[in-house]
């Protein structure tokens, strides 16, 4: 009974569970929630055995592309989409970076040309044996991923 | 159209660096033609660099086409507060190409992909300068008469000095051996020595100058600025570890030479200049038939 009151059912929509509480808002905007018309619920701060605080964003209504979702692994990798419809989860969807970041990230290399002048950044993502990183398309410059500034 | 700009030494494949080194060659026993007759070619310097631009220039007018641009966006007011975007979009409506310095990291690229004639990058910021990288390996490739299974010593500034990295991506190619010399606070960075993990050169690294360039065929030398180092003393250490004097050749190979991108500061004593081991000015002198090859190129004339 408790659990249903923290986090109301959703009938239709997508639910992105398990971010921790200090990057919650930055999942919102990065999905601009923020100017979003849909009904929208925020918990956080809730209790979580695995990851201390946890915070939890409902959108109702709103299934979102695969590329919008995977923007979260870059500063929540082990957030949680599920996927609902008619109070069921039809699809648990795992996160996984895009080869190619646009936008959402800002350049770490203060003379980077992007962050003198009004050009939207591009970062290309680098996996190999020693870790993911992103590489700026303009500069060049590598980035570790828990490094990333997000705009 | 933009693809055929260079922006990076990475965005020539093995072939097309190949291509260049063969074309400077051709440009060294005959640099003045008429190829260019017509075309208008632009050297947007937003910071300055006498030497590069010079270089860029005389390739252009020794080929027989013309220039135009500035030589410092500080004093030129026709470009002063306005963007980056825009000076591109306006010269290239006059130029055939853009040759375009920046002091920001990633300018060239921007404007590559915003311009509809080829860009090429003098120097953008830290980043990359793909024409300095072209004429070292001429250099090398010029005085050892191959690029093959070459012993590189580079000695200096490994951790800021971009000719440095361009070159360790360029030689990766040609299967060198590397040993890389450098005080600590300037060590070569983690990226570069992962690259060459994964590429399979072999490389050492030491501290040292010394004996440490005696099995050498190319000995390349950096600046080493005290803008650098936090503590002064460390410099004046540094600085003097890594003079290279003409008494350090006495036991390097008959085929060493020694390059360096100048201007230099101290890291070479003025009394090695007279060695014959020395190449430095050579390899500047070689830019000019470097740069020849790559207008040459972008514009397929
Ligand atoms: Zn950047």
């Amino acid at each position: 009974m408790e659990k249903e009151l923290k986090v109301a059912a959703l009938r239709n929509g997508t639910v992105i569970d398990h971010i921790p509480a200090d990057k919650l808002y930055q999942v919102v905007f990065m999905l601009h929630l923020d100017t979003c018309d849909n009904q929208i619920t925020i918990g956080n701060n809730l209790e979580s055995a695995k990851i201390g605080k946890k915070g939890i964003i409902k959108i109702a209504g709103k299934v979102f592309a695969e590329d919008e979702t995977n923007k979260i692994a870059l500063i929540a990798p082990n957030a949680k989409i599920n996927i609902i419809k008619d109070y069921q989860v039809i699809e648990k969807r795992p996160l996984s970076l895009p080869d190619e970041i646009h936008e959402i990230a800002q350049c770490n290399n203060p003379n980077c040309i992007t962050n003198h002048q009004n050009i939207s950044t591009f970062f290309n993502v680098i996996k190999d044996e020693t870790g993911t990183m992103l590489k700026c398309h303009y500069c060049e410059r590598l980035i570790k991923l828990e490094e990333v500034k997000i705009k | 159209m933009s693809n055929r700009s260079l922006v990076s030494i990475s965005d020539y494949n093995k072939e097309e660096i190949l291509e260049i080194l063969d074309a400077a060659a051709d440009f060294e026993a005959n640099p003045n033609r008429s190829t260019l007759k017509g075309k208008v070619i632009a050297t947007l310097f937003f910071e300055p660099s006498t030497r590069t631009r010079l270089s860029f220039e005389t390739a252009v007018l020794r080929l027989g086409g013309s220039v135009i641009g500035f030589s410092d966006a500080a004093t030129s007011s026709s470009v002063k507060g306005e963007t980056l975007n825009d000076t591109i979009r306006m010269v290239s409506c006059y130029a055939d190409a853009i040759v375009m310095r920046h002091p920001f990291e990633g300018a060239a690229r921007y404007a590559a992909e915003i311009s509809p004639v080829p860009i090429i990058n003098a120097g953008d910021g830290a980043n990359q300068h793909p024409s300095q990288t072209l004429l070292d390996l001429y250099s090398i490739l010029k005085t050892q008469g191959t690029l093959e299974n070459l012993k590189i010593c580079v000695a200096g500034d490994l951790k800021y000095g971009r000719t440095v990295h361009s070159l360790i991506m360029a030689m990766s190619y040609f299967h060198p051996t590397f040993r890389f010399i450098a005080p600590e606070e300037l060590k070569l960075n983690e990226e570069y020595r992962i690259f060459c993990l994964m590429n399979n050169i072999p490389f050492e690294e030491t501290t040292e100058l010394n004996d440490n360039i005696n099995d050498a065929d190319i000995l390349y030398m950096t600046r080493v600025q005290r803008e650098r180092f936090q503590d002064l003393m460390e410099y004046e250490r540094v600085k003097n570890v890594y003079t290279l004097k003409n008494s350090m050749l006495e036991n390097t190979k008959p085929n060493l030479r020694i390059l360096h991108p100048l201007p230099r500061v101290s890291e070479i004593a003025p009394d090695v200049d007279k060695n014959e081991k020395a190449y430095y000015f050579q390899q500047a002198q070689n830019g000019l038939y470097i740069r020849q090859a790559i207008i040459s190129k972008v514009l397929s004339v």
